[in-house]
């Protein structure tokens, strides 16, 4: 029986013949935390009587979640957190360098790869063919400590993609639409495997987008196939020496194979109080909105700002929008400078915050007031997310984003490209 | 070794609890100050959790129980309000594996069966629940052995001191 790329990965890994449902030890590539569980984390990891990483160049803390610092709490929770990666000699990106998951593709993921990470959307290292989960923190300081840990290998569905996108249609409605099919649970614990015509051609942005979002539906990871485009994004990353191709086996076993055609897709919204809460965008027309946020380990890299640039360019925004853009890097921020679309955003009257979380996730730069709405293109829209439970968030592309921006209320940007 | 029993009430909760409902990220603040984040436990789900609990009580959930972020922070303060398990219809990924490892069982069964208020009684070591108010008895799916050894342990960090390593 042929290997599904879940199963090929953990194989090598484990140096077991690892099949769906066994339970392996792996070694892992890259361990890291953030700074809202990073704290849990070296506290579980004093807790184990260890003050010594198994691989401190292998293992990062970023902060990004709290940057500027909210408040004073959180303020001492990252001189902790500095503290630790000096004691321990780990790697740590300050504020402003950007999201974690963002930062893991830039700088670390490579295919074939596992990686761990305290936070959900670790998952986005999919993209390049890397198994990469999200764990809590206690795993996470037990795999800083070992350099190990233990997994059960899922079960995968075959996502095949067939197609291309059409004019205002992004990755991002693709992944709302698989995740109103499957529903917020519908893989819970498998492993999503994209392929067909639409995923080989597929920017490592848009890979990115829709590897994030895999855990919305439940799954453990999101695995694209390691090909031509990952070897070109690793190779613009500097690491183009550590490609290796990888593909899943011919007959690999798949739980459920499913087929998505990407010229049938529109835009999507995912309304409150949850992802798998689906409807086509011109569906919602007329929904006013307050606030429109463009950033997150989803949708806040450079194809993203220049989506909503393209949008944008020589229009306003509404009055009563506040438009608030956070880049999901520093290196997605500067080359957004020299390719002239902060100029344009800035200019359409958005507000710039600096690469991070900003207001993903309800602790500050953009907290919603009682009542109010959000569009944004984030991954979640759970009540009170966004820092008020009386508010409501709907997610949607940039393109959805920016067009809304400027009418004020949720406008298929069909309407306006 | 005599069988473990949990014995508490039933509080009930719908489907798609979020870690974000559970403790909300808008107490980041708190979660180096474990005790005054606690408080906070189950708040935008029901702001009368914490008032209500009493050591012993069981979460009765719906389907996709801490669907959301990795925060450890959830299963953690759930476990310090007295809440002795949770059972679900289903359970999301990480927070069952976050569960575990901080000692709190977490089981799946068919929580219709089960109203709010309903005395309760796990016996763990037979995989039975039984309901006393109904006088039903639910059976639960039973734990891959590493997590039954964490479990039994009292957590991942207990486990890994004991044995110094994962052992399957
Ligand atoms: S941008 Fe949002 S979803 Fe992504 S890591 Fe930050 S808080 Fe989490």
């Amino acid at each position: 029986m042929g290997k599904t790329l879940t199963e090929k990965i953990l194989s090598e890994k484990s140096g077991v013949d690892a099949q769906a449902s066994d339970i392996v030890i792996a070694p892992v590539d890259l361990a890291f935390v953030q700074d809202t569980t990073g704290p849990l984390t070296i506290r579980q990891f004093q807790e184990s009587g260890r003050s010594k990483l198994a691989s401190p160049q292998q293992s990062v803390i970023f902060l990004d979640h709290a940057i500027p610092s909210p408040n004073r709490q959180l303020s001492n929770d990252h001189q902790s957190l500095r503290s630790f990666a000096k004691e321990t000699g780990c790697l740590i990106f300050e504020g402003g360098n950007g999201i974690c998951h963002q930062l893991v593709a830039e700088a670390f993921a490579n295919s074939g790869d596992i990686i761990v990470g305290a936070d959900s959307h670790t998952v986005t290292a999919g993209a390049l063919g890397a198994f990469a989960t999200g764990m809590g923190s206690s795993d996470i300081a037990i795999a800083l400590a070992l350099g190990k840990t233990w997994f059960r290998v899922p079960e995968s569905f075959k996502i095949t993609i067939s197609g291309r996108f059409q004019k205002g249609v992004c990755a991002k409605d693709l992944a709302l639409y698989l995740i109103g099919m499957l529903g917020a649970d519908g893989a819970t614990y498998k492993a999503l495997e994209f392929g067909g015509e639409a995923a080989n051609n597929m920017t490592m942005s848009q890979r990115l987008t829709i590897a994030n979002m895999a855990v919305e539906a439940g799954a453990k990871v999101g695995l694209f196939p390691s090909d031509n485009i990952t070897r070109k994004y690793l190779a613009a990353q500097g690491r183009g020496n550590k490609y290796k191709a990888l593909y899943p086996d011919i007959n690999a076993n798949y739980e459920q194979t499913i087929a998505i055609n990407a010229d049938e897709l529109e835009p999507m919204i995912a309304m409150p109080h949850t992802v798998d809460n689906v409807a086509p965008a011109r569906t919602l027309a007329g929904t006013k909105v307050h606030q429109v946020f463009i950033g997150t380990c989803t949708n806040g890299r450079l194809e993203d700002l220049a989506t909503a640039t393209a949008i944008l360019k020589n229009k306003k925004c509404n009055p009563h929008v506040r438009l608030i853009i956070a880049p999901a890097s520093r290196q997605v921020l500067t080359a957004a400078i020299k390719a002239g679309y902060i100029q344009t955003l800035v200019t359409a009257g958005a507000i710039l915050l600096p690469p991070g979380c900003a207001a993903c996730l309800g602790l500050h730069q953009g907290v919603l007031g009682d009542n109010e709405v959000c569009l944004s293109t984030a991954n979640r829209n759970f009540k009170g997310r966004m820092g008020n439970p009386e508010a409501s968030i709907y997610l949607a592309s940039p393109a959805t984003a920016a067009a809304s921006a400027i009418t004020g209320e949720i406008t298929d940007p069909r309407k306006v490209i | 070794m005599p069988d473990m029993i949990l014995k508490g009430k039933a509080l009930k909760f719908g489907d798609n609890i979020s870690t974000d409902l559970i403790t909300p990220g808008r107490y980041a603040h708190l979660r180096s100050n474990l005790s005054e984040l606690a408080k906070h436990t189950m708040e935008d789900a029901d702001p009368t959790f914490v008032d209500k609990v009493r050591p012993g009580d069981f979460i009765i959930a719906g389907k996709n129980f801490g669907l959301g972020s990795s925060r450890e922070h959830a299963p953690l303060v759930i476990k310090m309000t007295g809440i002795s398990a949770i059972l679900a219809k289903s359970v999301a990924r990480i927070f069952f594996r976050n569960s575990i490892n901080q000692g709190l069982p977490i089981l799946i069964c068919d929580t219709d069966k089960i109203d709010s208020g309903d005395e309760i009684k796990v016996n763990l070591t037979k995989g039975v629940i039984t309901n006393s108010t109904s006088g039903i008895q639910l059976t639960f799916g039973k734990l891959p052995q590493v997590m039954l050894d964490i479990l039994s342990e009292g957590g991942l960090i207990p486990y890994i001191n004991k044995y110094g390593d994962f052992k399957l």
